[in-house]
C-alpha cells in the first residue's frame, strides 16, 4: 500500500484564527441532472445526504454533499470511501447522463476557526461573510485572492475550505497572512 | 466595479468572480458560409455609448456563460439571463425603455 500524504501534512498557523490542513479527505465530482430521482437516490446511498439547495451544503452519516452549479455536485467523504463511492454511483447511475470521478488526490482541505474565522476569508474573497449572508451550511465557490477556491461554514461556526493541490502552499500562505495577530479589520 | 447575478446560482458576484466573454448574441457562420457573412462574425462588433449586451461566465463559481444587458456609459446593469437563448427577455426590454426610451442594439429594440 502506497504511503498517502495529503498536500501540507500537519501545517498550522495561530493567529486571531485558527488556519489548519485537514490532512487526506475523500471527493468525488459528480455530474448530472440534479433533478433526476435516479441521481438523488445514487446520492442518499453513496452518503447519507439529501439534495442541497443552491449554495448550500446538505449533510448525511457519511459526509456531506456541496451544490457546485446546476449539474454538479461534490461529495465530500472520508478518503478511504471515495473510490467505492465511484463505483457505487456508477453503477447505480447507468443509463443516466452522469459521469462521476474521484477528485480525492487533486485537492488540498483546509480548517478556518476561530471566533473571527469569517474575516480571514473575507480578506481574502469576494463574498458577504457576515452571519446573516453566510449562516452554517453555506457553500460558496469563488476566488481566493489570485486562485479558485470553495468553502463552506460548518454549524460550529468554522470553514473548510478546498482548493487545488498544486496551489496548496499559495492557499496556506494566504489564508495565514490574512490570520496574522494584529490585521483584524473588525466588522465581522 | 461591476456587480452581476449569476442565473444560474443566483450570487451576486463582483467583476473579479466573473470573466468578460465578448458580445451576446452572436450568430455563428462557420464552414460553407460566404467570406462577408464569416468576417462580420469573426470580427465586426458593436461598441455602443449606452445599452450593450454582453456574454459572461461566472468562471471562479458555478462555471456558466450568461448573459447581462448594461449601459456602458453609466454602468446601470437591466439584468442577467440564461445563455439559451436568442434575444433578451422582454422584461429586461421593457426595463431599458424605462431609462432608454427608443433604444435600439442590432436588430433589438
Ligand atoms: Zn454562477
Amino acid at each position: 500500500m502506497s504511503d498517502l500524504k495529503s498536500a501540507l501534512p500537519g501545517a498550522r498557523f495561530d493567529g486571531f484564527a485558527t488556519v489548519e490542513e485537514t490532512g487526506l479527505r475523500g471527493m468525488v465530482t459528480l455530474r448530472g441532472d440534479l433533478s433526476s430521482k435516479v441521481l438523488a437516490k445514487a446520492v442518499k446511498a453513496a452518503v447519507g445526504a439529501g439534495m442541497p439547495q443552491s449554495g448550500q451544503v446538505s449533510r448525511g452519516d457519511k459526509g456531506l454533499v456541496a451544490w457546485m452549479s446546476p449539474d454538479e455536485l461534490l461529495l465530500v467523504v472520508a478518503h478511504d470511501l471515495a473510490g467505492d463511492i465511484v463505483v457505487a454511483l456508477n453503477d447505480a447511475l447507468k443509463g443516466e447522463h452522469a459521469l462521476a470521478v474521484n477528485v480525492s488526490d487533486a485537492r488540498a482541505v483546509f480548517r478556518i476557526a476561530g471566533d473571527h474565522a469569517a474575516e480571514v476569508l473575507a480578506k481574502l474573497a469576494p463574498v458577504d461573510l457576515s452571519d446573516a449572508a453566510f449562516p452554517p451550511g453555506s457553500f460558496r465557490r469563488t476566488r481566493l485572492a489570485q486562485i479558485p477556491a470553495a468553502f463552506w461554514r460548518n454549524e460550529d461556526g468554522s470553514f473548510e475550505l478546498v482548493c487545488f493541490r498544486s496551489v496548496a502552499d499559495y492557499a496556506f500562505g494566504i489564508l495565514s497572512k490574512s490570520a496574522m495577530k494584529g490585521s483584524r479589520v473588525g466588522v465581522l | 466595479m461591476l456587480t452581476l447575478q449569476c442565473p444560474y446560482c443566483g450570487v451576486w458576484a463582483e467583476e473579479t468572480e466573473l470573466h468578460a466573454e465578448g458580445e451576446a448574441h452572436l450568430k455563428r457562420f462557420g464552414p460553407g458560409s460566404d467570406d462577408a457573412d464569416f468576417e462580420s462574425y469573426l470580427f465586426m462588433r458593436e461598441n455602443p455609448k449606452g445599452v450593450h449586451f454582453e456574454r459572461w461566465r461566472h468562471s471562479h463559481g458555478c462555471g456558466k456563460f450568461f448573459h447581462a444587458a448594461r449601459c456602458t456609459m453609466t454602468l446601470k446593469v437591466f439584468g442577467t439571463y440564461p445563455a439559451q437563448t436568442l434575444e433578451p427577455p422582454q422584461d429586461i426590454k421593457d426595463r431599458i425603455s424605462e431609462t432608454y426610451p427608443g433604444w435600439t442594439w442590432r436588430n433589438f429594440k
